[in-house]
């Protein structure tokens, strides 16, 4: 019997390889293997479920049986990869092997976590996929204050969903302004201008260093001292590509698993997208780069080797109290900004010396301008 | 008029409707959306929708 080709990991990512490498190939046994529930769902719409009020139920869009059979493939749901012999075209579940024509790794991102002293930590829950979503509605039901660690932009968008839900938001974070990484100033401080309005509540500059319980919830105490009081904690701080396996299989690693434009590893026959690939030097943890992704990985495992493109990669924040399109400068790229607009509606361009568009951050009104804009970026990767 | 929806968050563009927050006036067809339009559900592009329904 022929040897599968095998993805492991089962979601945007591994779902819309399958998807794709489907539509090209209709017979080439196909088997995709996760550790969770094996559930179809889109990760953006976690940060937007208390607003909709929709239980992990209602965001879950497939089952993994109807998956199995749309995909003439199979899907092994709660099991784990234990390791991984490139040398022999096998993987390894535990004590049983399993050979693979290629393999795609597909495994996504982890959350970080800081360790917080305190009686009252399992309380603090990161919210990264559809189970671990439900696991903090079910916690959340009949609670009102969530404290969210992290100001980035799943922190800002948790802000926005949670409030709209009827919630309270207190964010803490060590930096001056939210998204610090990706946004301007200006643009930043219309966000957190907006969000303030819905009656989110910002602590920018200390980190939580003590969670306990007392009566009525939590008490979180501030490295600056401040006290707060809240029922529930999200950690919000940010992602990190999983990479142990692919280490220790012996795979380059850097800021994830290293991958050329034909998304190939340092080893033949072994692949890797989304949020834990490191393409040609990008680690983009956005839908629009992992769907380019697969559409060119499914032509190279088609048999028609195909590099991957990326065009410009402006990023959608869902804070709808205050929307947010950004297209952050690309690296290595050097330029001087203007900013346009005030109170809500900011246009921060970010040119080069020659006059090019680098980048942007639109707030409010501004964002209706994205079209034309995006026609002026630079691709990143040409 | 035609429905389009995103394949990869289930968003669905309704041609009769339009997405008036992207300047796109009520009655557009699909094919006169602008090509890098992009979902605003989850970012990914025109060509990342299916239609699913004509009315």
């Amino acid at each position: 019997m022929n040897a599968p080709v095998v993805i492991i990991g089962t979601g945007l990512a591994g779902y819309n390889l399958a998807r794709e490498f489907r539509k090209l190939d209709g017979e080439t046994p196909l088997l995709l293997i996760t550790a969770d529930d094996g559930r179809s769902y889109s990760k953006p719409m976690l940060s937007t479920g208390f607003g909709k009020n929709k239980e992990a139920d209602g965001l879950s869009m497939a089952e993994p049986g109807a998956m199995a059979e749309q995909l003439k493939a199979e899907v092994r749901t709660h099991t784990h990869v234990t390791g991984i012999d490139p040398g022999h075209k096998r993987l390894w579940i535990g004590e049983e092997s399993v050979h693979y024509r290629d393999l795609v790794l597909a495994w996504g991102a982890e959350t970080v976590r800081v360790p917080v002293e305190g009686d009252g930590s399992e309380a603090i829950f990161p919210i990264n996929d559809l189970e671990d979503y439900a696991r903090f509605r079910a916690a959340a039901a009949g609670k009102r204050r969530v404290l969210i660690l992290g100001v980035g932009l799943i922190g800002c968008e948790f802000a926005n969903d949670l409030i709209l839900g009827g919630y309270e938001a207190d964010l803490v974070a060590p930096c001056e302004q939210v998204m610090p990484t990706l946004l301007h100033p200006a643009a930043a401080a219309a966000v957190q201008t907006g969000l303030e309005n819905l009656g989110a509540r910002f602590h920018l500059g200390p980190v939580l260093t003590r969670l306990s319980k007392v009566e009525n919830g939590l008490e979180a105490h501030l490295s600056d001292g401040e006290v707060l009081h809240c029922d529930l904690v999200v950690s919000a701080i940010g992602l990190r590509p999983r990479v142990d396996l692919a280490a220790a299989a012996g795979l380059e690693i850097g800021r994830g698993v290293v991958v050329d434009r034909h998304l190939k590893t340092s080893h033949a026959n072994i692949y890797a997208l989304g949020d834990c690939a490191e393409v040609d030097g990008l680690n983009l943890l956005y839908v629009m780069p992992l769907m380019s992704c697969a559409r060119a990985l499914a032509q190279t495992l088609a048999g028609t080797p195909t590099p991957v493109k990326y065009g410009p990669m402006p990023v959608t924040v869902k804070t709808p109290v205050c929307p947010l399109v950004v297209s952050p400068v690309p690296k290595g790229r050097e330029g001087i900004w203007s900013v346009e607009g005030q109170g809500a509606d900011i246009k921060a361009l970010c040119h080069d010396a020659d006059g090019n568009l680098l980048g942007y951050a639109l707030t409010g009104a501004a964002v209706m301008d994205k079209l034309a804009l995006n026609k002026a970026l630079p691709s990143l990767l040409a | 008029m035609k429905k389009w929806q995103c394949i990869v968050c289930g968003l669905i563009y309704n041609e009769a409707d339009g997405w008036p927050d992207d300047g796109i006036v009520p009655g557009t067809r699909w094919e006169d959306v602008p090509e890098d339009w992009l979902c605003p559900d989850c970012g990914v592009g025109k060509m990342d929708f299916e239609m699913i329904e004509i009315a």
